[in-house]
């Protein structure tokens, strides 16, 4: 019974991360290169990048919050929303798409797209195929919220405001459907809940996230990583929630992801079952750090971890 | 600065036979002002200060020894992470030019210290500390400003500010990235608030830092080192270039199992002092546990019962 209560918390809807007073929520903004801001509400972190061509958002939090999120992004720039990016398809990162994505346009032209009449209507969505297969596939959500623009390799490049933008497709780390964006100019990467420094990560295995896909995406962010002499700056990291980060962090990170993999791995080949394995407490070291409420509770990590290990 | 015009005026009051009466007032009440200024706290901390290493010298530029975690009041928490390290962590390329967090590095070699004053009125804005342990710089912010919110980034260095309690520099830093009590895998979380004291002497000065960590800490750690002030020695460089010292397979991080740590019990042997108090606790930092350690056996005790 106590293990189907768990499995029941690990697959839930994305839109049941919406319930919540958002009345009280101010939408914090933080600096973290010339152009690039990070915007701090209620949900995952939003990523504004500015310049002439416009502005570029990647999440979205929550549908309520969308007027003070444009309030803010309009502090920063009075440049049109051109371009949003979803990291997955989680409703605490995708709940204001249809808001934000209606703030803005999309160029339209040539011999089919001019002849669209909605066609230049809203900011380009773009995400992994994966999360828009999400999305549809759940019929609680609004289709005004799907991606516009899907990729489906490893990753989708472009240039927009002066620099090159990269899509990277992580695989099956907190969901089949996460991307990291990285941007090369302004040296600054946005990982989605693939990292982040709040609490223990949730791994959605409803949706294809394991404990493998976190430890590769870790490994990932810190190849792209360059630190300055001292490793306190050189590329930034904004997480999926938590503070601004650079590669000390990541790696504190990296180390409790693959250190909890090996002790739960080993107990595991042991033979030991998932409870035997939550009494012999194989994360009681990092407990008192990262282990949060519901979702990101010791149980819920070391059940996902258990659960989503290789053999 | 302040000191040489304040000099100047002793001397002019002492003479002032030769001064008009409306001058010596003056005088007298700018003498009075600036000793005021001066008497406000203010200590002058520039300079290049020694490390005086009969302190803790074990601990220190030698390191601590494996399994030696008395009188660091950790919780149980945190001494399983130790359990956990390995020392070939630091043999991983990200990990070798790691450099030691503000509330550790001055333990080592010397120190530089200057202020930043604003060029007009002469307020002091900043205090800066130079470490000779992988060249760090530290920022102590001297002009009242607010620790930044806590989504802004943390860093090894923390976010400073500080201020004059009676002669004392009293400095609160946030904002640390995670770090370590002492660098034989004892960690201080990235949640610790770090309380320090500059409190200058004369030629000594010392340096008292006191750690809150809610996450790994059962009570505040306290650590003290002395400087001594010269004029013949400067801070080296400390250049760190990372390279791959052994091939592994990508992502690989050196740790132990829960349970099979034989490091651990290196300091209790080697120094045949009881387990319990090789592995610290609260209880490991007071006097009284003196004698509770004459109760405990010894390892050589327990092997001649084997």
């Amino acid at each position: 019974m106590k293990k189907l209560i768990v499995l029941c918390c690990l697959f839930i809807s994305p839109m049941l991360f919406a319930q919540q007073n958002f009345d009280e929520v101010e939408i914090q903004t933080l600096k973290v290169r010339d152009n690039i801001f990070m915007l701090v509400g209620s949900g995952g972190n939003i990523t504004v990048q500015t310049g002439n061509e416009g502005v570029l958002i990647i999440d979205t939090q929550y549908a309520e919050l969308s007027e003070k999120i444009l309030s803010a992004i309009r502090k920063l720039s009075d440049k049109p929303i051109r371009h949003i990016i979803n990291t997955h398809h989680h409703g605490d990162h995708i709940g204001g798409n249809a808001n934000l994505r209606a703030a803005g346009f999309t160029p339209v032209g040539g011999n089919v797209g001019g002849d669209l009449s909605d066609a230049g209507e809203g900011a380009r969505i773009l995400a992994h195929e994966n999360v828009l297969l999400n999305l549809v596939s759940d019929e609680n959500v609004d289709p005004e919220m799907w991606p516009t623009l899907t990729y489906f390799n490893e990753k989708k490049d472009f240039w927009f405001n002066d620099e090159g933008i990269r899509v990277i497709h992580q695989p099956n780390a907190h969901t089949n459907g996460d991307s990291i964006v990285f941007f090369r100019k302004s040296d600054v990467i946005t990982t989605g809940d693939a990292y982040i420094t709040s609490y223990y990560p949730y791994i959605d295995m409803s949706s294809g996230g394991s404990i493998q896909g976190f430890i590769d995406a870790a490994n990932n962010i810190i190849d792209l990583i360059i630190p300055v002499y001292g490793q306190d700056g050189g590329t930034l990291v904004i997480p999926g929630h938590g503070r601004l980060s650079d590669i000390g962090d990541v790696i504190n990170w990296r180390e409790m992801l693959t250190i909890v993999r090996d002790r739960i791995k080993d107990l595991k080949d042991k033979g030991m079952s998932l409870e035997e394995v939550l009494a012999a407490e194989p994360t009681r070291d990092y407990d008192p750090r990262w282990a949060g409420q519901g979702i990101f509770s010791t149980e819920n990590f070391v059940t996902s971890v258990y659960m989503t290990l290789e053999d | 600065m302040f000191s040489g015009i304040q000099t100047t005026f002793y001397y002019d009051v002492s003479g002032g036979k030769v001064m008009g009466k409306s001058i010596c007032r003056l005088s007298i009440l700018i003498l009075v002002s600036l000793l005021s200024f001066s008497a406000s706290a203010e200590k002058n901390l520039s300079g290049v200060w020694v490390g005086n290493y009969s302190e803790d010298y074990p601990d220190r530029l030698p390191g601590p020894e494996l399994g030696d975690y008395g009188g660091l009041p950790i919780s149980d928490a945190v001494r399983m992470r130790a359990e956990s390290w390995s020392a070939s962590l630091i043999a991983l390329p990200e990990y070798q030019c790691r450099v030691h967090p503000s509330d550790y590095a001055s333990s080592f070699a010397n120190i530089r210290i200057w202020e930043e004053r604003d060029p007009i009125s002469e307020e002091l804005v900043a205090i800066r500390i130079q470490h000779f342990a992988w060249q760090t710089r530290r920022t102590i912010w001297m002009d009242g400003r607010e620790h930044p919110p806590e989504y802004a980034r943390h860093t090894s260095m923390g976010f400073s500010t500080g201020e004059w309690v009676g002669h004392q520099l009293k400095i609160k830093t946030t904002h640390l990235k995670e770090g370590w009590l002492r660098r034989n895998g004892v960690t201080r979380s990235d949640q610790a608030t770090v309380t320090e004291y500059f409190i200058r002497h004369g030629d000594i000065l010392t340096w008292t830092v006191i750690i809150d960590d809610p996450v790994y800490l059962e009570e505040p750690f306290i650590r003290n080192r002395d400087y001594i002030y010269s004029i013949d020695d400067q801070v080296a460089s400390y250049p760190c270039d990372p390279v791959i010292e052994m091939v592994r397979e990508p992502g690989y991080i050196p740790h132990h199992l829960p349970g099979e740590n034989t490091d651990m019990l290196i300091y209790s042997q080697r120094h045949d002092i009881p387990l319990e108090g090789a592995m610290g606790g609260p209880m490991t930092m007071y006097p009284e546990y003196m004698e509770r350690l004459e109760e405990l056996p010894k390892p050589s005790e327990l092997d001649d019962e084997e």
